[in-house]
């Protein structure tokens, strides 16, 4: 079985980020980037696969300009076979990642798909399900648990009641949550191991796909600062406070 | 053109963050139809009717629907959707799991987890972790959006609007339901309650959530948990608060033993009265509370609870 696994580059989760003082964007200027935390757990687990015997081959694709050949050459670190990059001037909308993904996949022919749930610049949570529409495939959101068995996968999703499981017929998208698995860390080996593996790049224009505005980012402010609040000594102080002050109980 | 809404129900009640998406709906100018979509769920359907700014309740009551499953529900919902200015759903896992395949179905973009609508087709959402507040413009001619529930007072039940069937059938027959395990609870559902209380890694283990469920059951309070407590196992998923899990804004959020994560901080910091308790006084969680006790919580949370 061959996996397709994607991957974004994104700001390092434990930055916090800041807003530009014109009100244009946010500030990525000499941040530190990374592999979207979540793109990281859907290549752990297409590697897992492998590992199984389950997965012949993991082919990890990318969009966005040419550093994210860096997130590219991460997953070929932790396990993923070759890679693709579609290069794009910036990150393009989720319909339109999905509008190439989707060319790339009808190229493949993968049978399973994995992807993040979100990633955590934007926090959209719909490329993978946007994906599985364009193709009229199956998904598996926010799985906590996937298991490939008879042609099928059967996915646990975390719910806002609990969990849910459901089986999809293949090919089909899977997107991970954070407690499908605990990602690993390259080996050094690894690392110089995964600059000599394929990585091919192509346009939008390849692929035979138009990218198309669909929105417009007007502008994008901080948000509302909390007023920094006090410490109290001691649990009576507290009560009286949240009686007396805040009123609250 | 009108607004179509769907309903988030579970075939016998209708839920919460439903309430909430029609507020932001009518915001957005225009007859709100809401839809409900599920098996044996006639029951909803009433309770739909008398949403306040509901002018039609479409009823598609079809076992294909019953699990919601996103390649069934998607299905229909394009089909009815084309004749509307907007398409709005919560963003709750199941707004968020079959609304971006109806925005690709219609090949337009779908705008995630509003908090505010300035015009009809210009919205804010949080970015990063809601460190940064997004204006954004939608150019399509059909808008599709989720909305987070916490953004909006829920509208009441006064109205009256009729209940119209319709018999369309999507089954795609691309997957199916196997089964659920539903967390059983009499507390308040978390992103509804008005008291919070959440605890962290600091808890040590399951068990010792016990000393926040007493305090709870004092205060009508729902009990919720930052991602490391979930990741230990300590309690289930659905407990989780945050920028990947719920989004909660109640009017008192108690964090014990919770380091204040940016993550953490995503779910929880438009609570209206925020307080910390940790043994740590540098941990970031103090910079947002409004009132941080600086103690172990194993001797504070006993004596919380019998001040109470
Ligand atoms: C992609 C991604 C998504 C994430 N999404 C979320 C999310 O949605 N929600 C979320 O919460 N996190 C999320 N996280 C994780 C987040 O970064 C933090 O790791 C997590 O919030 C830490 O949880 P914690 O505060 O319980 O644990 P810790 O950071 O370990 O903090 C434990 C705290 O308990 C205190 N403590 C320990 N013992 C005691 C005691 N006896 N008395 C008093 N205080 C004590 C310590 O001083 C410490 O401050 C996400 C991370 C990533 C990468």
């Amino acid at each position: 079985m061959k996996i397709l696994v994607t991957v974004k580059r994104v700001i390092d989760y434990n930055v916090k980020v800041r807003v530009k003082s014109d009100n244009t964007d946010v500030d990525l200027a000499n941040v530190k980037m990374a592999l979207n935390p979540f793109c990281e757990i859907a290549v752990e687990e297409a590697v897992r696969l492998k590992e199984a015997g389950v997965a012949t081959e993991v082919v990890v694709v990318s969009i966005g300009p040419k550093a994210c050949q860096e997130q590219i050459r991460t997953a070929l670190a932790l396990g993923a076979d070759r890679g693709i990059q579609i290069e794009t001037d910036s990150m393009p909308e989720s319909l339109n990642a999905a509008k190439l993904l989707a060319k790339v996949i009808a190229e493949e022919q993968p049978e399973l798909i994995v992807m993040g749930k979100q990633a955590i610049d934007s926090d959209n949570n719909q490329t993978g399900q946007m994906l599985a529409a364009l193709l009229d495939m199956p998904q598996g959101t926010f799985a906590s648990e996937l298991k490939l068995e008879s042609g099928k996968a059967q996915v646990t999703r975390e719910v806002d009641g609990g969990l849910q499981t459901v089986e999809l017929n293949l090919p089909a998208i899977v997107t991970t949550d954070l407690r499908l698995n605990e990602p690993r860390y390259a080996s050094l080996p690894n690392i110089m191991k995964a600059k000599r593996k394929p990585l091919a790049v192509k346009t939008p224009a390849d692929l035979g796909v138009e990218l198309k505005e669909h929105s417009k980012l007007i502008q994008v402010t901080p948000p509302a600062e909390r007023q920094a609040g006090i410490k109290v000594a001691s649990v009576d102080e507290l009560v009286e406070k949240l009686k007396n002050e805040a009123k609250v109980i | 053109m009108a607004i179509l809404v769907i309903a988030e129900h579970d075939n016998r009640t209708l839920k919460g963050a439903t309430f909430n998406t029609v507020a932001a709906a009518t915001q957005m100018g225009g007859e709100i139809h809401l839809l409900v979509a599920g098996s044996n769920c006639k029951a909803v359907a009433v309770t739909a009717a008398s949403l306040d700014g509901v002018s039609k309740v479409l009823l598609a009551d079809d076992l294909a629907y019953e699990h919601q499953l996103a390649e069934n529900i998607s299905k229909l919902v394009t089909e009815l959707g084309k004749d509307y200015s907007h398409i709005v759903a919560p963003a709750t896992t199941s707004g968020k799991n079959f609304l971006p395949r109806v925005a690709a179905l219609l090949d337009v973009a779908q705008i995630s987890d509003i908090t505010a609508v300035e015009a009809e087709n210009r919205f804010q959402r949080p970015i990063y972790a809601g460190n940064a507040i997004a204006t954004v413009e939608s150019l399509d001619p059909i808008k599709v959006i989720t909305v987070r529930g916490t953004a909006f007072d829920p509208v009441e039940t006064k109205g009256s609007a009729e209940i119209s069937e319709i018999s369309i059938s999507h089954d795609a027959k691309l997957s199916s339901f196997i089964g659920e395990v539903m967390a059983e609870s009499d507390r308040p559902e978390l992103t509804a309650a008005e008291v919070i209380i959440s605890g962290g890694r600091g808890m040590g283990n399951g068990e010792n959530f016990a000393l926040l469920e007493t305090v709870a059951d004092k205060l009508g309070a729902a009990v919720g948990a930052s991602r490391a407590a979930v990741d230990a196992g300590f309690v289930p998923n659905d407990m989780q608060v945050g920028q990947t899990g719920k989004i909660v804004a109640p009017e008192l959020y108690i964090a014990v033993g919770i380091s204040g994560a940016i993550q953490h901080l995503a779910g929880m910091k438009d609570s209206k009265v925020i307080v910390a308790i940790n043994k740590d006084e540098e941990a970031p969680i103090f910079t947002v509370a409004d009132y941080g006790l600086v103690a172990d919580l194993f001797d504070v949370m006993p004596e919380l609870q019998e001040k109470l």
